[in-house]
């Protein structure tokens, strides 16, 4: 019974910070390429503008959702839930911080560690792909038709690199559980740089260009290059179900900030000092100041580089990323042999 | 114990179905509260201001599942080479360390081959 109700207690949190998260998220993204292009970006609602996306939120929900007349009715209301429930999904599996033990119980800081957790990742990620596609198609309009196809193909594209790029990380940790594969960051490596995965530079270089690619976000949001297709595979969305789309993109950029943390970069691993309640809460501030780089990274790459042409998109990623993962499979893979049998000649 | 093996996807159910009916109640509470006033030009789609021509289903390139198609073999690719990579540990104990590995080498290899046939046939290409 306790566990059905700390189920229900780690559903409930997860979905008030995922809330959370997103009103920051987006706030910030506005706040920071504005400021990157020297202009002010939204300072109004609450303190520095931090209540306006809670405002546009409930702007949304007061507007009316007009239909298409040539919509299908059913799949073009599906297409907003089956857009955001991935991307909760996802979030379900990511480890905020170290277990914490309360009264000799030991909670751990993830909804729940499925032991195929990468798998699972992939697997529920690529599942975005319908809602993009069953929103374009439904509408019954050319550009939201041709937006989606366009990002299906961009995102199966990417996909294949991003599942290559992880090969590497599970035989260096021989786990594909998100939590284990944290746990196994701990330490340093001979006392000097700590032991994070981030050693496998161009796993994550690659899972990065992949993530952004996966994301939709610039410089590959073609997906919705407003001076070629309107907005979209959204175009005929508005109101509430506009916005669950909006939300779904946003904690699908948060999701990839966070998974890259625990794949490169320790999780919450980090220096722990201080008083018990001090120390209890570290991993998680580590995790979140970690993924907030990340996050900053996607904001700073997205006002800096223009948009790729559609050919170079899908060059870039079959050309280029695809074949440097297998390579870098192949020498991994050589890396890690020696590492454990030795040299085949000694 | 099989409660605590399948509790885990038990509470990734609940996540689901509890993700799938805030989004489905909110936007039907939206669709209670917000005006509705359907019909003229509101139901037309939108194709930049003009009255859009033609239908709403035109024809897109065929091109595209050549990526599909690609997608599944590098998908499916990355897949085996999870539970390999995993067992690792297990097969060097067992003295199978340099065979495992110089075996997933060759499958690797024959992937790329296959990639650099799908390069030659110019399936890769755009004009």
């Amino acid at each position: 019974m306790t566990g059905v109700l700390l189920a229900a207690v780690k559903v409930a949190v997860a979905f008030g910070f995922l809330m959370g998260t997103v009103i920051v998220l987006v706030w910030a993204e506005r706040r920071i390429v504005a400021f990157m292009q020297n202009r002010h970006g939204p300072n109004r609602a609450g303190p520095a503008g931090i209540l306006q996306t809670a405002a546009d939120g409930l702007k949304l929900f007061f507007k009316e959702s007009m239909t298409p007349r040539k919509a299908e009715f059913a799949l073009y209301i599906a297409a907003p839930v089956l857009a955001v429930v991935p991307a909760l999904l996802v979030f379900a599996v990511i480890p905020v911080g170290a277990p914490i033990t309360i009264g000799g119980v030991t909670y751990t800081l993830q909804v729940t560690d499925l032991d195929v957790g990468v798998l699972y990742v992939l697997a529920v990620s690529s599942l975005g792909v319908y809602a993009v596609t069953l929103a374009g198609w439904s509408s019954g309009s050319k550009y939201p038709l041709l937006g989606s196809v366009r990002a299906a193909a961009q995102m199966i594209s990417y996909e294949a690199a991003l599942g290559l790029a992880l090969v590497p990380v599970i035989m260096f940790t021989g786990t594909t559980s998100l939590a284990e594969i944290v746990e196994a960051q701990g330490g340093t490596f001979g006392g000097g740089l700590p032991a994070w995965n981030l050693v496998l530079v161009p796993s994550f270089v690659i899972f990065l260009i992949a993530g952004f690619a996966e994301t939709n976000r610039a410089p590959f949001d073609l997906v919705e290059a407003e001076q070629e297709i309107v907005g979209g595979y959204h175009t005929e969305y508005s109101g509430m179900r506009f916005a669950f789309f909006f939300l779904a993109e946003y904690i699908n950029v948060f999701n990839m900030a966070a998974l890259t943390t625990v794949f490169f970069l320790g999780g919450w691993h980090g220096p722990r000092f201080g008083p018990p309640a001090v120390e209890m809460a570290l991993p998680v501030v580590w995790f979140l100041a970690k993924t907030w780089a990340i996050v900053f990274l996607f904001i700073w790459v997205r006002a800096t580089l223009p948009r790729v042409r559609y050919d170079q998109l899908m060059a870039f990623g079959w050309k280029r990323l695809i074949p440097v993962s297998l390579v870098w499979i192949f020498l991994s893979m050589v890396a890690i042999g020696v590492r454990r049998f030795g040299l085949p000649w000694a | 114990m099989l409660n605590a093996y399948f509790g885990d996807y038990i509470t990734v159910a609940v996540f689901m179905a509890v993700g799938a009916l805030l989004v489905a109640g909110a936007i039907f509470a939206s669709s209670l509260i917000a005006p509705r006033r359907p019909g003229g030009f509101k139901e037309v789609v939108y194709e930049s201001g003009i009255e859009p021509i033609g239908g709403g289903w035109n024809q897109s390139h065929i091109r595209y599942y050549v990526f599909a198609l690609l997608f599944l073999i590098f998908d499916v690719e990355a897949i085996f080479m999870f539970p390999w990579a995993i067992r690792l540990d297990f097969f060097a104990e067992a003295g199978l360390g340099i065979t495992v590995l110089v075996e997933m080498i060759v499958f690797v290899v024959v992937l790329v081959l296959g990639l650099l046939y799908a390069l030659a046939k110019g399936v890769l290409r755009w004009e």
